[in-house]
């Protein structure tokens, strides 16, 4: 009935059920039931990453984090909530577009060259608790590999295959802007479900009919207005805590602009070019691909592994390596994510998750290094035109000649 | 190459651990095998060719004047020599030395210390001749070494990652110790090869693959000099088996207020 009714009703009510936090385990074993492994947070090595999740007690219930530039903590906290957490070093790219994977083998034989594509069928994955900011993280790479003149296979099966469970924020990390880039912390599209988390029961947005049909397995109700009242109490508290945020007017024009700004060598001096904020970041799809023969050199395996801009080798061509210091480096990652992003992919390449600032090595803070390129560069700032002072002398100008007065004492 | 290549290995001031990657290729070895011809080799086999060799891995450090000697004989002897491992890359461990009095060192140890002729530094062997390829490690990666032989037979570039640790860490999906534990832990720094093992195992990197491509030792060292650790701590985690690697030593040195690295 849940699922009619999302049919015919989908974009004219907005449909909101509530449900007993134990009915989430029901929910959960009805999606392995229908053949999905379901993902979602785990507390695992001092982190709050995404790994199997089988019932609520897998589930980091009583945990929040801390975080700050350079810096991750997550500890017990005085709740009893499951998703009062904020982001980890995980994200859902890693399902999606993965790590590591082999694009073709080719064989040689008396025969000949044998090439094949291996075809591995994408696994069927649900993800529980995406946040707003990841679901733009999401449609980023959608226009990325799917939108383009040329689509990834990997990346569509797995895209085509995955059940969304978003879950809207009820607090924020110090690391957090999705409120600069618009992306959240309300989940607005792009799930199937979107939770959020009362005291004693989740309030469950109907987002498609996949995941109408999912709550129907499970027993819920017509979310009250109170109830209504006090989801939307929490999901404010999420856009009270953010504190930081990133200018974006007319961004990608301040940045193509000012791409001699002496800044960028002032952020080389501190930057590692580790890689990290890459990594960390839902949106890059950078990747290499490299033949990799056994010995004999009959045996060969194309494969694809994230890589990226930081890296000295990725810019390498047959005339030498393009980017061979760290500030065009960081430039090149700054200025696609923020400006030349816009005119590949019509969108930022940024959603402000701030795990980028989280897990950098020494602290940068792409928003701080935005204001700072904002700033006009020290050396060619233009000063200050300073209007003369205003006459308030009255007395007659001196008829004697200061030169003369001079030579006259000289000579005496 | 028109015949198979042959291969010697060298061993100079060394644990031998890297060497002894090539024997625990097992799986590989055969294969091995047939695309070169094991000519000198003595941890394996007692029997030894003359050369001259097509190709030499040369293990250790010059730390004797009559090591400073023989690898001139070594490189006379090779058409493309590759060293491997930490100590002849970067001096090694025993590079410590160049921090220290040598004398000093000798009568501590050695009870007869007139019997022991050394120079006042580890060196690496790229200090005293051409070097055509660096192998990085402590020990090295046999799957590296297999790449690199692979290469050099079929005459193409070895394909040895520069980039940082924490790219490994980060495919791998390890949490940043770094970050989530603050661990002084030198992988953004330290070049990948050895598959980002210490940090799974929740311990800070220990920089066993030399720097990375441009590192930023000095940033890194500042930061955690500020947020989490002491110079007397840092200075002998940069000082450690790549010690005379240039960036860990310029780093050290300065951050190090009693530094006085010997002069050779």
């Amino acid at each position: 009935m849940l699922a009619a009714s999302y049919a015919n009703h989908r974009n004219r009510i907005l449909m909101l059920r509530k449900f007993a936090k134990a009915e989430l385990n029901r929910l959960l074993a009805h999606l392995r039931s229908l053949g999905f492994t379901v993902l979602g947070p785990k507390l695992e090595d001092e982190a709050i990453v995404y790994g199997q999740v089988d019932s609520l007690a897998d589930l980091p219930r009583g945990y929040s984090d801390s975080q700050q530039p350079g810096k991750y903590r997550v500890s017990q906290a005085e709740h009893q909530f499951y998703f009062e957490f904020n982001l980890g070093p995980h994200s859902w790219k890693q399902f999606l577009f993965p790590p590591r994977v082999s694009l073709s083998t080719a064989q040689l034989d008396a025969t000949g060259w044998t090439f094949e594509t291996p075809h591995q069928p994408a696994p069927k994955l649900a993800f529980l608790g995406v946040r707003a900011c990841e679901l733009a993280a999401i449609a980023v790479q959608d226009r990325v590999f799917l939108h383009g003149p040329y689509v990834d296979p990997i990346y569509q099966a797995r895209r085509e295959a995955v059940l969304i469970i978003a879950v809207n924020c009820t607090v924020a990390a110090a690391t957090c802007f999705c409120t600069s880039m618009l992306t959240g912390p309300k989940c607005q599209a792009g799930f199937d479900l979107a939770l959020t988390e009362l005291d004693d029961c989740f309030v469950a947005e109907v987002g498609s009919q996949r995941g109408a049909e999912i709550l129907e397995a499970i027993t819920t109700e017509s979310a009250t207005p109170p109830e209504i009242e006090q989801a939307k109490v929490r999901e404010q508290g999420a856009v009270e805590q953010i504190q930081k945020s990133m200018d974006t007017t007319n961004i990608r024009n301040v940045l193509l602009d000012n791409l001699e700004h002496p800044h960028w060598d002032t952020v080389a001096e501190r930057c590692l070019s580790c890689t990290n904020c890459t990594m960390v970041c839902p949106t890059c799809f950078c990747s290499s691909v490299s033949e990799v023969a056994d010995l004999s050199g009959e045996h060969v395996q194309r494969i694809r592994q994230w890589d990226s801009c930081f890296n000295l080798d990725f810019s390498y061509t047959a005339s030498g390596t393009v980017r061979n210091d760290r500030r065009s480096r960081f430039r090149q990652w700054l200025t696609h994510k923020l400006a030349s992003w816009h005119d590949q992919f019509d969108s930022s390449g940024c959603v402000g998750c701030g795990r980028c600032i989280t897990w950098c090595p020494v602290g940068i803070d792409l928003t701080e290094e935005v204001a700072a390129l904002r700033e006009p560069p020290i050396s060619n700032r233009r000063l200050p035109v300073i209007e003369p002072p205003p006459t308030i002398c009255h007395l007659p100008r001196s008829p004697v000649d200061p030169h003369a007065a001079i030579s006259a004492e000289e000579t005496q | 190459m028109s015949h198979k290549p042959r291969l010697a290995v060298f061993k100079f001031a060394s644990c031998d651990g890297c060497q002894l990657q090539l024997l625990s290729c097992e799986d590989e070895l055969l294969s091995l095998a047939e695309s070169v011809e094991i000519v000198h080799f003595i941890e394996a086999s007692s029997h030894v060719e003359a050369g001259p060799y097509d190709i030499a891995l040369v293990e250790g450090s010059i730390t004797t004047a009559h090591d400073r000697q023989r690898i001139q004989v070594v490189r006379e002897q090779s058409q493309t020599l590759v060293t491997i491992g930490a100590c002849a890359t970067a001096g090694g461990i025993q590079a410590l030395k160049n921090w220290g009095d040598r004398a000093d060192y000798v009568r501590s140890v050695y009870a007869q210390p007139e019997y022991i002729q050394t120079l006042a530094t580890s060196t690496a062997i790229a200090d005293h001749v051409r070097v055509d390829f660096e192998l990085r490690g402590c020990p090295i990666n046999r799957f590296q070494l297999l790449e690199v032989l692979q290469a050099l037979v079929a005459g193409r570039k070895p394909r040895t990652p520069t980039h940082s640790v924490c790219l490994d860490c980060k495919r791998r999906g390890t949490v940043c110790i770094a970050i989530a534990r603050d661990a002084a832990c030198l992988g953004p720094i330290t070049q990948a090869g050895c598959g980002a093992i210490c940090p799974d195992f929740q311990r800070g990197c220990y920089g066993c693959f030399g720097p990375s491509a441009q590192p930023n030792c000095d940033s890194l060292a500042d930061w955690y000099v500020q947020d989490r650790t002491t110079h007397v701590q840092l200075v002998p985690l940069l000082r450690n088996f790549n010690a005379d690697a240039e960036a860990f030593k310029a780093t050290g040195d300065r951050i190090d207020p009693h530094s006085e690295p010997g002069t050779v």
